[in-house]
């Protein structure tokens, strides 16, 4: 299908190259065809939702650590609105921040200024999936006003719980739940086939497969994981639907369907969104360290190798979410033997970039902080990780806070660190201007902090069996004590410190954006492509588009005066 | 349609592949299409070998001679888009246009034929929320008739172009994408329709 038949937004026309000519606020950054502005729409999107997923969680923070009292700019939490903002915040965060703002933000921006050409292969199509992006967060946001409020099925939404409006007692919120996720699925998978057709057929002139920055590679990788999963969760999303506001039975047990076989639909997709998520943040992360260490990236292709092995092997563990969900106990040995099997791809980039860091003369400047914040936050992710993919520890485990700490302890490095790494290291050629290092440190320090204290309790919790779905403590002896409840507080404490802290990078990115100190073209002395262009750049991206002559990571090499080597400089 | 205004992007013209971007595109766009059908297709399979008699016994109540005749239709639709296809490539945009038509002739046929299918079995009272047998029917078959739908559609825009000799290219894009229409629906009769009780 070309670009053509299927745009069906149309009237928008604009001249092409250098912007010689006036457009009205609408037709620049509401209804642009350029990649930095759709790239730029979907970061304020998703940083706007995660204001609101932040929102949430210290909604419910509150309830668990101070039960049943008023909670400040909220007010009274029921039981049933726990559950409707414990499934928002897990929904959110997931599908409406780290989706749009690893990969769409970051692959629209980055992927055309990476390899060299002024813009996606289909631009409207890419507009097209930022609309569908934006109406499907409209239709998740308005949820949260219609009768019944938003959906309260918790975000793997397992039916029957998900499909009988008497259990989940959101009558309206659970079909405009599952609309708005079908229809962010269809916005990513127009984004994703753009990235990967862009960067399969419109690598600048001389740029093979190796001359690829990883965090390119990774995109693309990831956008293939994604197209090659949502499906069965797609067909799973129609028939889920279908049971809710259509009378059929495919989930109920009690008519001849089977709920288990939502939960595997749901997981083939399920497990590998989590590289699709992960991938980028490496990506990221993989650039930055390369860059801040003044070092050729240590052992390229088995980087690319790793990621590769990651992104198959990531088809083949999603059972280990159902380990108690009554599936054959043979099968979860099965499982088991594949989900500790990807742990080593994982720990083998981890080492790379530690193998990247060795020796090098590192600057610890702000993304170059986030870099290796991820990398330590992501190791105790990992780590813990291990115990939760095999079946015998995982029986213990299972649904405590022991899980919610884990995955909290991955996301929140791939989806928090790994974007704020991304956001101040590009922030110069994003909008030509510096932002401030000191504020930046501050803000670092007062966000990992306070992450770890918000979630290393939260092991502890799980480890004294605390599940994880329950609205008060109060009627569990064994839960509510004194020194478990204490934990609880600090944990919400510490998140109310971490969300304060967000406070100051927020003015100081718009304080930036406006004033902060012009950037030049090259402000951290990078290889890859984008740091020829303009800061920021024109339409077009390039006058000309530039050549490629050597691989993005050739820092300090021995016959050159200055440590870095661009990649469009010819050779002597 | 803004279509004869838009500026294409130098990167569109771009081919390190050698494959022209729109087919790469229209490749990936069916590669995730057929994973949306195989997850419906193993849910069927899997209620199908565990339910075993029963299942078999409700698709006795599939009509197979519509079917088969609709599996005809199809097929033939299919050969219109070939020709279209040889049509173009010796740029002959005229004639590539009328075996589009054609091929949307087909696509009309199919729809029409499977709706009285459809209230026949709705008439005997086979409906959607009558059992699971019947509730796979009717979402993967209608989910097969909604891409028939768009892929008519589509191909009505790219025959409307195709007749003024502009982007003959889509011709061959828009019969990748018709013909994968049509071997899901050579999926979809075996197991909906010919491995009934027996």
């Amino acid at each position: 299908m070309d670009a053509t038949t299927t745009a069906t937004t149309s009237g928008h026309t604009e001249s092409h190259g250098h912007g010689h000519h006036e457009e009205s606020f609408v037709s620049k950054y509401l209804l642009s065809t350029d990649h930095k502005i759709i790239g730029m729409q979907y970061m304020f999107t998703g940083l706007i939702m995660a204001l609101i997923g932040g929102y949430l969680a210290y909604v419910f923070r509150m309830q668990l650590a101070y039960p049943g009292e008023e909670i400040p700019g909220y007010g009274i939490l029921t039981p049933g609105d726990y559950n409707s903002k414990v499934t928002m915040h897990g929904t959110i965060m997931i599908f409406w921040v780290a989706m749009p703002v690893l990969i769409a933000a970051f692959g629209n921006f980055l992927i055309p200024l990476m390899i060299g050409c002024d813009d996606m292969v289909f631009p409207r199509i890419n507009r097209l999936s930022y609309q569908i992006f934006l109406i499907s967060a409209i239709i998740l946001v308005a949820s949260f006003f219609v009768p019944g409020g938003a959906f309260g099925g918790a975000w793997t939404a397992y039916p029957p719980l998900s499909a009988t409006a008497e259990y989940n007692l959101t009558p309206l919120g659970a079909p405009l739940w599952l609309i708005a996720v079908a229809l962010e699925f269809v916005a990513f998978l127009l984004g994703g086939i753009n990235f990967i057709t862009t960067v399969m057929n419109s690598r600048a002139k001389g740029m093979s497969m190796y001359d690829i920055p990883l965090v390119v590679w990774m995109i693309v990788i990831a956008s293939i994981l994604f197209m090659l999963s949502v499906g069965p969760l797609v067909a799973g999303a129609v028939l889920l639907l279908f049971d809710q506001i259509g009378g059929t039975n495919f989930y109920n047990p009690a008519a001849g369907g089977d709920p288990l076989v939502w939960q595997h639909l749901f997981w083939f997709f399920g497990h590998p969104e989590v590289y699709v998520v992960l991938l980028p943040a490496m990506g990221i992360v993989a650039e930055v360290i390369a860059v801040f260490s003044r070092k050729k990236f240590f052992g390229y292709k088995l980087a690319l190798y790793t990621t590769f092995a990651t992104g198959i092997l990531s088809f083949v563990v999603w059972a280990h979410h159902q380990f108690v969900a009554g599936i054959d106990p043979r099968m979860t040995n099965l499982f088991t033997v594949t989900t500790l099997l990807i742990s080593i791809p994982i720990a083998e980039l981890l080492f790379l970039y530690i193998a990247t860091l060795y020796r090098g003369s590192i600057e610890f400047s702000v993304p170059m902080l986030w870099a290796l914040g991820f990398i330590a936050t992501f190791l105790i992710g990992g780590v813990t990780g291990i115990y939760l993919g095999a079946n015998g520890t995982d029986i213990f485990f299972h649904d405590t806070y022991f899980v919610v700490a884990h995955f909290h302890y991955t996301f929140f490095p791939i989806a928090i660190i790994g974007m704020y790494a991304g956001l101040t290291y590009w922030f110069p050629k994003m909008f030509g201007r510096h932002m401030n290092q000191t504020i930046g440190k501050i803000h670092f320090w007062f966000t990992i902090i306070p992450f770890n204290l918000i979630f290393l309790p939260q092991f502890l919790l799980g480890l004294a069996g605390q599940h994880r779905r329950i609205y008060d403590f109060s009627n569990f002896p064994q839960l509510s004590t004194h020194e478990l409840q204490h934990l609880r507080i600090v944990a919400t404490t510490s998140l109310i410190v971490m969300l304060i802290a967000q406070v100051p990078f927020i003015i100081n990115f718009f304080y930036s954006i406006f004033k902060g100190r012009k950037a030049e073209k090259n402000p951290w002395k990078a290889n890859t492509l984008e740091w020829t262009a303009d800061s920021p750049p024109g339409h077009g991206n390039w006058a000309v588009l530039p050549d490629v002559h050597r691989g993005p990571y050739e820092y300090s090499h021995p016959d050159r005066d200055e440590d870095y080597w661009p990649q469009d400089e010819p050779s002597k | 349609m803004s279509s004869t205004t838009f500026p294409r992007p130098q990167a569109t013209t771009r081919s390190v592949t050698g494959i022209s971007t729109g087919k790469l595109a229209v490749w990936w766009i069916v590669a995730s299409e057929i994973v949306i059908f195989g997850g419906l297709l193993v849910f069927y399979l899997l209620m199908r070998f565990r339910h075993g008699d029963p299942w078999a016994e409700a698709a006795t109540h599939t009509n197979i001679y519509i079917g088969a005749f609709n599996t005809f239709v199809l097929l033939t639709s299919s050969l219109f888009a070939v020709l279209a296809h040889q049509a173009a490539e010796s740029d002959n945009g005229k004639k590539a246009a009328r075996f589009l038509m054609y091929t949307i002739g087909g696509a009309l046929m199919f729809l029409c034929v499977k709706s009285y299918e459809w209230s026949i079995e709705i008439e005997k009272g086979y409906v959607l929320t009558k059992n699971v047998f019947w509730g796979c029917y009717y979402l993967i078959t209608g989910l097969h008739g909604f891409h028939v739908i768009a892929g008519a559609i589509i191909m009505g825009f790219v025959a409307k172009d195709a007749a003024k000799g502009k982007d003959l290219q889509r011709v061959e894009c828009i019969g990748i994408y018709w013909h994968f229409v049509d071997i899901v629906w050579l999926f979809l009769f075996p197991l909906f329709y010919t491995t009934a009780a027996g």
